[in-house]
């Protein structure tokens, strides 16, 4: 999937991530991560985002990560909705 | 060495001294005496009509001495809106006074600001039931030499009444005073309720100031400290913040996942064979804890079951309750809400007790003892039933002891309620990071995904299955969590001891580590 936009899902509400996607500058995934467990998840939580990259074929992005504790699934969930969105494939509003 | 619950404690600790390790929680007190002989309070007198009012505080603590090396303590009874302790330690800084021992019942984030008397050497030693903010980030990285002291409310008392604790000056708070020292927290503009962890200060410190920002004509009653143990009375502006001290009334929490485990954790109870006439209760003021007393409250009702005290921490909660008819008393020894203040004043069976009446294990029978029922909170809890109320997920002291352990050996029925994660943090492991209470102390565990028995009790389980209540092996409901969470990378710690937790006894339960890589 090619970013062409930037967007974001998510909040920075407790056990969510905040999820910001914008093309990249370089070639290649700039992952930066910010989170209240990284001392205990950090690793995991850069492993199922880049997981997640991988399956939606993404190999040109800046991802900013704000995380107060997502769970796998919710991180998973919020980079496919910011990276749809910022592929133009899902419009994320609610009218 | 290894205690008896496999915690490794060192034989001999720099600045504390030869360390009696943890044997179980009444082994030492089931003979019935103890070895350890009270210290004898000090004798004072005073001349007739003589005047105890000072100016300013500063004058005051100038009368009573005060050097290096000395003990302070005070209450914490003003919570996070305490400005008296802040202000005697200044004034002690300002006068050079180095090595203080603070002695203070507990410390929370209104003492921040004391963090720079912990590196400039002003205070070298802290003893306390609860560290928070940044005093407590900064014991866990090490700043101060020797390791904090962690006590129970009424290890406190034991510890002052055996010697471990000598306190040469007691700074005491109070939002009445008089001119002669009586005192209470129970009226004027900071009243902030009982004044339970004074006394124990007020009996056996070798000076007493009173602080007031509330002179009354003489006598101030009710006499919460009592003018024969008051050396000094001095009158200041403000004791601190009314809007931190008390806050009107304590709410009952809207979180969905906290009313569920109270549901439960009622359940539990109902169904425990404790939930019958005359029975006595305690609950946490934290959210899904004092939401337990809530549907109590519906079931007392509904069932006409009427109880016979409340015990604790008190909040207006338990107040309606009393007045209600639902309990017969309350002893208070700590009051949570602005409503509670009134009630003290007016309700005859809303007494208020000191702490050592409340925990003291050693005496001939604490109020905890005769508990029935407590409810508590719990920052982390392991396969063992072992609870955490003192250190977080990062191993950094945040949390209080308070009177977690001495009411969990009190009660019949211990109930523990907590999530089983909180923010992608396990909270049910297979170890704690550090013990507070014990695991044989406590019976019940309540989760939003399921109660736990300790397998110590085995009738429990069977009157919980039998009344259709889901009961869950403590290991699955560990193993559950994991899935859901992933497995933790183990926090790292070096071999430094910054604090030591002492059990209600005076033993070590457990000992709290240096944090290496602290953000």
């Amino acid at each position: 999937m090619q970013i062409v936009k930037k967007a974001q899902a998510g909040s920075f509400e407790s056990s969510d991530i905040m999820v910001l996607v914008e093309p990249s500058e370089k070639p290649g995934r700039y992952i930066e991560i910010d989170s209240s467990v990284d001392i205990q998840f950090g690793e995991q939580i850069e492993y199922a985002i880049n997981r997640k990259l991988d399956e939606l074929q993404v190999i040109d992005i800046h991802l900013i990560a704000k995380d107060k504790g997502a769970l796998n699934l919710t991180i998973c969930a919020r980079v496919e909705t910011a990276v749809k969105r910022a592929a133009g494939v899902q419009k994320g509003f609610i009218p | 060495m290894k205690n008896v619950i496999g915690r490794n404690i060192p034989e001999y600790i720099n600045g504390i001294g030869k360390v009696e390790p943890f044997l179980g929680a009444w082994e030492k007190l089931k003979k019935g005496w103890m070895d350890e002989i009270t210290v004898p309070p000090p004798n004072k007198a005073k001349l007739p009509h003589q005047c105890k009012s000072c100016m300013d505080l500063k004058t005051a603590i100038e009368k009573t001495n005060p050097h290096d090396g000395m003990t302070v303590s005070f209450h914490h009874h003003l919570r996070s809106g305490d400005n008296i302790l802040v202000m005697t330690i200044d004034i002690l800084a300002q006068m050079g006074i180095k090595d203080i021992t603070l002695a203070s019942s507990s410390l929370n984030n209104s003492h921040d600001s004391l963090l720079k008397y912990l590196k400039d050497g002003t205070i070298t030693k802290i003893w306390t039931s609860g560290l928070r903010g940044e005093l407590g980030k900064a014991v866990s990285e090490g700043v101060l030499d020797v390791p904090v002291t962690i006590h129970s409310h009424g290890g406190r008392v034991r510890a002052i009444h055996t010697g471990k604790i000598q306190i040469d000056l007691a700074v005491i708070a109070a939002s009445a005073a008089d001119e002669e020292g009586n005192a209470t927290g129970a009226h004027g503009k900071s009243a902030f309720g009982s004044m339970g962890y004074a006394r124990i200060d007020s009996r056996y410190a070798k000076q007493v100031i009173i602080v007031t920002d509330n002179m009354v004509e003489y006598p101030c009653t009710p006499t919460s400290i009592q003018q024969h143990y008051v050396d000094y009375v001095v009158k200041v502006d403000s004791i601190g913040d009314a809007s931190k001290i008390a806050t009107g009334t304590t709410r009952i929490t809207k979180s969905p996942m906290d009313l569920r485990i109270a549901k439960l954790a009622a359940d539990v109870i109902e169904n425990s064979g404790m939930f019958t006439e005359g029975f006595s209760f305690q609950v946490g003021a934290g959210g899904a804890s004092l939401a337990v007393a809530k549907f109590i409250r519906e079931k007392m009702k509904k069932s006409g079951v009427k109880g016979s005290f409340l015990l604790g921490g008190v909040t207006s909660y338990g107040v309606d309750m009393l007045n209600e008819g639902l309990f017969r008393a309350i002893f208070d020894v700590q009051s949570f809400d602005a409503a509670v203040s009134s009630s003290i004043l007016k309700n005859r069976n809303h007494i208020e007790i000191s702490s050592g009446y409340y925990a003291n294990p050693y005496n001939c029978g604490c109020m905890t003892n005769k508990l029935d029922i407590v409810v508590l909170g719990a920052l982390e809890i392991d396969t063992d039933f072992n609870v955490n109320v003192i250190t977080g997920a990062d191993g950094i002291i945040r949390g209080a002891s308070g009177g977690h352990s001495d009411t969990a050996s009190g009660a019949n029925l211990t109930v523990v309620v907590c999530p089983s994660f909180r923010g992608r943090i396990p909270i049910i492991k297979k170890r704690v990071h550090t013990i507070v209470t014990p695991g044989e102390t406590v019976d019940v565990l309540v989760t939003e995904r399921g109660i736990c028995v300790n397998p110590k009790k085995p009738e429990l389980e069977e009157s919980l299955i039998k009344a259709g209540l889901k009961i869950k092996k403590i290991e699955d409901l560990q193993k559950e969590v994991e899935g859901i969470t992933g497995v933790e990378k183990p926090i790292e710690f070096t071999d430094k001891i910054v604090g030591i937790v002492e059990y209600r006894d005076g033993t070590i339960i457990d000992v709290i580590k240096q944090v290496k890589n602290a953000n």
